[in-house]
């Protein structure tokens, strides 16, 4: 393998202006090198900055500080030799499978029958052909992403950046495309050098990395870089390959040194009225608490275990562990999920008991139900706006975060009966119907 | 025909809180009116009665002016693509051309299409003196401002809705700002831009028929074409001709809508971004043939090349990336320079509105046509009240019945599109020959034309209602008035508020030409705005007209930031389904 950098990003920070002034820093300090024949991969969960990242690294924006360099040429705009896959496929509706693949070759300005003859060897590596004449509207899923590849692969690019190309597709066909495409990797069929992955799944991470980069979030940051020695092709049920997995999530569950305790204060602590509270029914909740208690974990699961049987990926499954641990009715701990007592509990209640725990729960540990169940207690009148909380919260976070938190402690005290709200004059009150 | 419908045209609706911006829109938009008022003035006396070709009421002259006609409108339409498709681009891309441009064009949507020609006419004969050109100048600048702004939302609109990683795609596949604007904005904003121009076109046809023949004080305008035929046949109370100009019209629009609007749909289809394929595709047989013809294929071939061209002979400087911004300092000394400009601007116009109104209106005037402008609201809204209790049934029985749609929904979207004013002369004929009360009897003209948008909108609600919602409804027995009160008119609602503000805005344009009809010597005028503006229009008193237009738009911005958007956000709130 040689060891070429085909790309440089040095000490890059990304920040996004707010209203009130103060700019949301979204990335800091981050240092990636690209090296010739890598693939690697950018893991974390939604709101780490790995598809910011991405973006600044494929020129589409630029960063506040730091500096990113493809062949030794900073970063500036969209540069040639770049080239990208989108989640959504982004393929223009109205172009033909053909049109869509030709519209980079045609925006080179190169002759026609140049365009021709390497459009058509892209569809056919990527396994189009036949679906030339097609619209993308009569195509499965799994078929728009390869003219997504298609499309990206025929301007002979040297790095490809793949932004989750394989989340939006479902199981089966996700793992096909992945397979054809690492087949035609190491074949060297490709005609690319390095290819940057941005990535929730883990297993997906391991299946296709030989490093990842685990993201941590606010702001968005690199916590670890892994190292996946791993022959090709490489085995899910390998126990090196689950032990792996395991690491990771050992990783991303950990609280370790690199999470600053500033930071977990803004994330899951005892949950001051600062906490951005995720939107998380009370279905989901009571459902892995049944699941975890269940057989066969009794009590405490694997993480990952759990998450593969229930067909999760981090982005569904943690934000529901965290609440459960915030709400004292679980651990996170070392990759596992460990029920409290009162999490057993829970799960054998009946509704009406189920609610009281609830409720009761919601009012120690969850500081903004306690202060929103106070205000309306000590008000005659028994009601408040929801500006009223809403401009409390904005003094912590941007007005979207408050706008879900509300939203999540709106549905949580009306599972737990605690407070009511009528979304037609946006205010909270006490009555009970 | 149906799915064009499921469009609604919210750009305008969405906009909420009043601004600054909405101040200084009006101004400027006033200050241009009065400079034009002035210009026209200044220009009427030397005018020679210029423009007048003689008009035959013989039938067999009617297929020359309807091809006139319909040219006059395409021309028209070519010129609000034109203005769609850079004013829009303009404001979607410029931070600093937004704030002013957007407001602008909601001001330019309330001022009544009429009053344009009033002010516009001499300025635009003068442009041409003693020849017809100018005359056809102002006609289809007329047709134009009846068309231009609600394409330029809806283009407006739907560049700012393009997906971004739609963008980002183009951007990293290194399309030019050309190539993009073609490849990717101009086919995003396709679908809803051909339903605007369907919209506007209903629209034309009204203004059209009016713009022909007109006459501002002295200067008297007679374009060849199915308007001044049906003018002609008025004056001279020719009930036959009345009956040949209709037919005529009926044709014309039916041959539009099957070789230009059936074509354009079924094309724009494939622009449609949402990637299901569930409702049938809009067919044309018209787009079939050119698209099967060999002929048309070879004919093309050599265009699609040079367009081609266009896109490699882009500057290669300005290629891959929109310029780089500009450094701090410069972009506030910009802002500076605009800002200055549109103040100066603004200050021009306050000055030349001062004088103007200073030169000839009286506060008694003023009042005046205040208190014409309540008695033109409360017809707007009598009769908006009355159309919705006896469409809105109606629309909701149709809607369910997808037979009877498919067979309604076309019919009243041509009534919608066929001029109602070809219809104004039955209409006075009657009101002369029974002596009935002009105030009440001419009313009901204003709404003719524009009743059709409620009832074509409610049957599309109705027949958008989920069969799940429907037997959910017939499986707990609700019937009856509970039925109507918590299933259908909840489910048709949003879509009714769409039809109740275009027909209410299309009522208040009606107004000038239905308030005032005449039928032969016969002049029959209601107590209204409309009735202001026109007379003053036909007296060539350019004060009035200026003040009647103003006054008219005050009410129409009023009644829709305080009445109907309110009500709409609420129904979109509330009862939008899924």
């Amino acid at each position: 393998m040689s060891t070429t950098a085909l790309l440089e990003v040095r000490a890059v920070r990304k920040s996004f202006p707010r209203p009130e002034g103060n700019d949301l820093l979204v990335l800091d300090g981050i240092d990636l090198t690209l090296r010739e024949g890598e693939i690697v991969g950018l893991l974390g969960r939604s709101g780490s900055g790995k598809s910011t990242l991405l973006r600044l690294v494929a020129g589409l924006s630029k960063p506040a500080s730091g500096s990113i360099s493809y062949l030794g040429n900073a970063v500036t705009e969209p540069p040639p030799g770049i080239a990208m896959v989108f989640q959504s496929f982004a393929l223009f509706p109205w172009l033909t499978v053909h049109q869509n693949v030709e519209i980079g070759l045609e925006a080179l300005g190169l002759p026609r029958d140049e365009i021709r003859r390497r459009s058509l060897d892209a569809i056919d590596l990527i396994g189009l052909d036949g679906f030339e004449s097609a619209y993308p509207r009569e195509l499965s899923g799994g078929m728009r992403q390869r003219v997504g590849f298609a499309r990206a692969l025929v301007v002979h690019p040297n790095i490809l950046l793949m932004d989750e190309p394989f989340s939006a597709l479902d199981v089966l066909t996700a793992e096909t495309l992945r397979t054809d495409f690492l087949d035609l990797w190491s074949e060297g069929q490709l005609p690319i050098k390095g290819v940057i992955l941005v990535t929730h799944n883990i297993e997906e991470a391991v299946l296709m990395c030989d490093r990842i980069l685990v993201f941590g979030s606010n702001p968005g940051r690199i916590l670890n870089e892994i190292k996946v020695d791993l022959p090709q092709p490489r085995d899910r049920l390998d126990p090196d390959f689950r032990g792996l997995v395991e690491n990771i999530y050992v990783e991303l569950t950990a609280k370790g040194p690199a999470e600053l305790p500033s930071a977990r204060v803004e994330r899951f602590p005892g949950a001051g009225i600062g906490t951005i509270l995720p939107r998380v029914s009370s279905n989901l909740l009571s459902g892995l608490l049944e699941a975890v208690a269940g057989a066969p974990y009794a009590g405490e699961a694997d993480l990952p275990v759990i998450a593969a049987s229930l067909r999760m990926e981090i982005d569904d499954l943690f934000p529901v562990a965290e609440t459960l641990q915030m709400l004292r009715f679980a651990e996170l701990a070392g990759g596992d999920i460990r029920l409290t007592p009162e999490g057993r509990r829970f799960a054998e209640a009946d509704v009406d008991e189920r609610k009281q725990l609830f409720a009761k729960h919601l009012l120690t540990y969850v500081a903004l139900a306690a202060h929103i169940r106070r205000i309306l207690d000590e008000r005659p009148s028994h009601r408040a706006p929801w500006s009223r909380f809403a401009d409390e919260l904005e003094d912590h976070m941007s007005p979207e975060a408050a706008e879900k938190t509300l939203r999540a402690i709106i549905s949580w005290g009306r599972y737990g009966e605690m407070f009511a709200y009528d979304d037609e004059s946006k205010n909270f009150n006490l009555e009970n119907p | 025909m149906i799915s064009p419908l499921l469009y609604r045209p919210t750009e305008t609706l969405r906009r909420s809180a009043l601004t600054i911006w909405d101040a200084v829109a009006v101004l400027l938009i006033l200050g241009t009116l009065v400079l034009l008022a002035e210009a026209s003035r200044a220009l009427m006396q030397p005018l020679p009665a210029a423009g007048t070709s003689s008009i035959s009421l013989a039938p067999s002259a009617l297929p020359e002016y309807a091809a006139r006609t319909s040219l006059r409108m395409l021309a028209a339409m070519a010129l609000s693509l034109l203005f769609a498709f850079t004013y829009a681009t303009w404001a979607a891309k410029s931070r600093r051309a937004e704030r002013l441009l957007v407001p602008m064009l909601d001001i330019l949507q309330s001022v009544p299409i009429l009053g344009f020609i009033s002010v516009t006419v001499v300025f635009f004969m003068s442009l041409a003196p003693g020849r017809v050109l100018g005359a056809e100048f102002a006609a289809i600048f007329a047709i134009f401002t009846s068309q231009a702004w609600n394409m330029a939302f809806s283009f407006y609109q739907s560049l700012r809705t393009i997906p971004a990683e739609l963008t980002e795609a183009s951007r990293s596949l290194r399309l030019n700002p050309w190539m993009r604007f073609w490849k990717l904005e101009a086919p995003f904003a396709m679908p809803a831009l051909v339903w605007n121009m369907m919209m506007s076109m209903s629209g034309g046809w009204f203004f059209v028929v009016a713009s022909e023949a007109i006459s501002v004080g002295s200067t008297t305008v007679a374009l060849p074409g199915i308007g001044s035929y049906i003018a002609l046949a008025i004056e001279r109370r020719d009930m036959g001709a009345i009956g040949w100009a209709i037919a005529a019209m009926l044709v014309v629009i039916l041959i539009y809508d099957q070789l230009l609007f059936r074509p354009l749909v079924a094309w724009a289809d494939r622009f449609r971004f949402e990637q299901q394929t569930d409702a049938a595709a809009p067919r044309s047989w018209v787009l079939t043939t050119l698209r099967r013809s060999r002929l048309v294929a070879l004919a093309v071939a050599p265009l699609a090349k040079a367009w081609r061209w266009t896109y490699t002979a882009f500057p290669a400087s300005a290629r891959a990336n929109p310029p780089r911004p500009p450094s701090a300092r410069t972009a506030r000394w910009l802002d500076v320079i605009w800002y200055a400009v549109i103040a100066a601007m603004t200050v021009t116009a306050i000055w030349k509105i001062s004088v103007f109104v200073l030169a000839g209106v009286s506060p008694s005037e003023v009042a005046t046509a205040m208190l014409l402008g309540l008695a033109t609201m409360v017809r707007v809204f009598v009769l908006i009240a009355l159309a919705s209790v006896i469409w809105v049934p109606i629309g909701v029985w149709i809607g369910l019945r997808p037979e009877a749609a498919r067979i309604a929904q076309p019919v009243a979207q041509f009534m919608a599109a066929f001029p109602a004013n070809l219809l104004f002369p039955l209409a006075v004929g009657a009101i002369v020959v029974w002596r009935l009360d002009p105030n009440v009897w001419l009313s009901p003209l204003m709404i003719l034309g524009t009743q059709w948008y409620i009832l074509f909108n409610v049957v599309a609600g109705a027949s958008l209602i989920p069969s799940e919602l429907r037997d959910i409804g017939a499986s707990l027995r609700i019937r009856g008035w509970l039925w109507w009160r918590r299933v259908a008119l909840p489910a048709v609602f949003p879509f009714y508020m769409t039809g109740a503000i275009t027909a209410s805005g299309g009522s208040w344009n009606a107004s000038i030409v239905a308030e005032f009809a005449s039928w032969g010597d016969t002049t029959l005028k209601a107590h209204g705005l409309g009735a202001y503006i026109a007379e003053a229009t036909q007296a060539g008193d350019f004060h009035r007209i200026v003040l009647g237009i103003a006054v008219m738009s005050a009410f129409v911005v009023v009644i829709n930031r305080v009445f109907w958007r309110p009500l709409y956000h609420y129904a979109e709130r509330r009862f939008r389904l899924g």
